[in-house]
């Protein structure tokens, strides 16, 4: 294989693992924007996982798996906020306890129903999300350099793909450019303001938890029914942490956040295929170190040794109203 | 007047009220094993049975529970500080390093009471050591302690993989796993206190950890309750402003509280290493750190509670192994669904029936 081969197939499977963490990072900057820490999104996204191909199954429908994924995210969103907001409890042990939760159903009740060890049948393909071969692809594949891009980097994904790269503008566009994202970036950092202006802060982070629902929901989908043909027991396997790494590393803003999960995804496809292959002058390179690359630069960057990673002011405090 | 600051009795808040909690965790678990198709009823009994039916049932569930000791106080410690560390599951496993490096060195020369005492040491050390960089980070730099911890939870695990395979793996096997300890490195079982009560241990890994965490229990007691250090972590904890300006130093304060949960967590690699596999295995630890949340959570962050619930939470452990064997369509994760539902009710929720009590309790006394 010549050098610009391997750069494509590299590129391309970054871009297929990036795809799960950009939707749960968006998810993540919603609500921790709004205040309110979710250490939940892995469960979120792996209970959306498991709706989403149990529904799609059933239906042989991918669409009505997407709805599905994204209700259960929306219902475990909705389950974090009543615990957090209405009842003010500790936001880390809640989205603590829905990951606990996610991990064990999943597997009782895909054992319970399906009998083959906590997975779903493996799906058909009309049930899941295809690839899209975008106009012209074929024809392009011979023209040198980018050809190659554009035919399997570019074209060939799944409409999910498009839509996380979608989501990145428009969850800038919400964030910056409306009322709506004004007031939930407010209440992130001064819910006491919020407050006073008669807004209330109960229904603005309601809102954001919603959102982030929605968003794991589609990373979720992803997952099973769009990267897999089936909901495969711990199939997020970490994501959930390393896309709120990446939140950290892209300081909560949403175009860092695209860059930051590429990066992530890139280090994710480095270390598949630099598995057993030799590096000059170095030798052979254990899988570990890339699989805590990530890990280790969050520490890096949290220690503030490459710039300050400020989170939202008022995060992680619960919104108590003076009396 | 809000109902958050009614004073209520002891009995409501360290009593009712977290059985309460429980009871709504326990009763929605019943409720998942009927949608399963399974009576809750039947699932309760097998789940008693195989936890305390007989000797070797419930020397399983007490090895079970002398790891959620060991990892409860781990969390207990830091909470009390103030400071939520999700990294005992990591600084578990690091300390399983610090513990299979001393076995390895002394198991030919010396017997197990002379190893043991420098292995406890050599795992509360590694352990401590891996709770030292997001310790720093939190204290100097400011950095999230959650975040971090939950990093370092990544960056142990691939270190130990990369340590049990390239490293300390016994050359010519296939299995990621150290040379199996002799007699010198191992701990011995706790046979005879069954026998006192006339039960046989079987094939239980029941040991002298147990031991060793009651004895670590009460030493815990003793610095939250009973010592400045103690006094200063839980100041801290309560309010940092007021720790500020009684002049306790918040660097010092949250490395030392830190230290001590990662190398409380540490200790407990004792218990699987030592005293059950005599070898060091890849993921030995299986959980154990986060099922230290839910314990701590349960028992008040209070050692005498977080034994009970470490018990509580092994009976599950055993008793759940006992219920996927006799009824295949409940699997084992069941017991991560009743933990999870457990931190949900006894944490987040933990307030969620004050309000109701509170108007309850004012009726019954001007009543």
């Amino acid at each position: 294989m010549d050098y610009y081969d391997i750069f494509i197939s590299v590129l391309s499977s970054t871009i297929r693992l990036s795809i799960p963490l950009i939707f749960t990072a968006l998810a993540g900057l919603f609500s921790e924007r709004a205040g309110i820490f979710d250490i939940g999104l892995e469960g979120k996204m792996l209970g959306s996982a498991f709706a989403a191909a149990c529904v799609a199954y059933l239906t042989d429908s991918a669409w009505l798996g997407l709805g599905a994924g994204i209700l259960c995210s929306v219902a475990l969103s909705l389950v974090h906020g009543f615990a957090s907001i209405t009842n003010r409890g500790n936001q880390i042990v809640s989205g603590v306890a829905i990951n606990f939760f996610i991990a064990g159903i999943t597997i009782v009740l895909g054992q319970a129903w399906f009998g083959q060890g906590g997975r779903t049948p493996q799906l058909v393909p009309a049930s899941r999300f295809a690839p899209i071969i975008l106009p012209g692809a074929d024809a392009a594949r011979d023209i040198p350099i980018v050809g190659p891009l554009y035919a399997n980097v570019i074209s060939g994904n799944n409409i999910l793909t498009y839509l996380a790269f979608l989501a990145v503008p428009f969850s800038w566009w919400v964030l910056y450019r409306t009322r709506f994202g004004l007031r939930l970036r407010a209440v992130g950092e001064n819910p006491g303001a919020v407050d006073t202006a008669g807004i209330s802060v109960a229904w603005l982070r309601y809102r954001a938890v919603m959102c982030a629902g929605i968003l794991c929901g589609f990373a979720g989908t992803y997952l099973a029914i769009a990267q897999s043909a089936a909901f495969i027991k711990d199939m997020s396997a970490g994501k959930g942490y390393i896309a709120l790494a990446a939140l950290v590393f892209a300081k909560w803003k949403p175009v860092p956040v695209m860059f930051a999960c590429l990066l992530f995804g890139f280090l994710d496809a480095l270390a598949n295929f630099m598995q057993g292959k030799q590096v000059p002058l170095i030798g052979e390179v254990p899988v570990q170190v890339f699989q805590a690359l990530p890990y280790v630069l969050t520490c890096v960057l949290l220690a503030g040794f490459i710039g300050v990673a400020t989170p939202p002011k008022a995060g992680g405090v619960p919104y108590t109203k003076e009396r | 007047m809000s109902t958050a600051s009614v004073p209520l009795p002891n009995w409501i808040n360290y009593g009712l009220i977290p059985l309460l909690n429980l009871t709504v965790a326990f009763l929605i678990s019943g409720f998942v094993v009927w949608l399963i198709g399974e009576s809750p009823l039947d699932a309760l009994s097998l789940l008693i049975q195989g936890a305390l039916g007989n000797g070797e049932g419930i020397g399983f569930t007490l090895y079970y529970a002398t790891s959620f000791i060991f990892t409860g106080l781990s969390v207990a410690v830091a909470i009390h500080a103030g400071l939520f560390n999700i990294g005992s599951e990591g600084q578990a496993y690091l300390g399983g390093l610090g513990c299979a490096l001393v076995a390895l060195a002394l198991d030919r020369y010396v017997p197990w009471y002379v190893t043991m005492p420098i292995a406890v040491i050599g795992a509360g050390l590694f352990g401590a050591a891996w709770a030292f960089i997001p310790a720093f980070l939190q204290a100097k730099r400011g950095s999230h302690i959650v975040i971090t911890t939950i990093m370092f939870n990544y960056i142990g695990a691939a270190l130990m993989v990369y340590l049990l395979v390239h490293v300390l793996i016994v050359p010519g096997k296939m299995a990621p796993e150290t040379r199996t300890f002799l007699e010198g490195g191992q701990l011995p079982k706790l046979g005879w206190v069954m026998q006192l009560f006339g039960a046989k241990l079987g094939a239980a890994p029941f040991n002298v950890s147990f031991i060793i965490a009651l004895v670590v229990s009460y030493l815990v007691w003793l610095l939250v309750w009973r010592t400045k250090l103690g006094f200063e972590m839980r100041t801290l904890g309560v309010s940092p402003t007021a720790a500020a300006y009684a002049g306790i130093p918040y660097a010092r304060t949250v490395i030392i509280a830190m230290l001590l949960s990662g190398a409380l967590a540490g200790m407990m690699a004792l218990n699987p290493v030592m005293g059950s596999s005599a070898r060091l295995q890849v993921e030995f630890v299986g959980g154990a750190g986060f099922v230290g949340i839910a314990v701590s959570l349960m028992g008040r962050n209070h050692p005498l509670g977080i034994i009970m619930a470490a018990i509580l939470f092994g009976i599950l452990y055993q008793g759940g192994d006992w219920i996927s064997f006799e009824m295949p369509n409940i699997t084992r994760e069941m017991i991560l669904v009743i933990q999870g539902l457990v931190i949900l009710f006894a944490g987040a929720l933990e307030y969620m029936f004050r309000p109701a009590m509170v108007r309850l309790y004012q009726q019954f006394k001007r009543g």
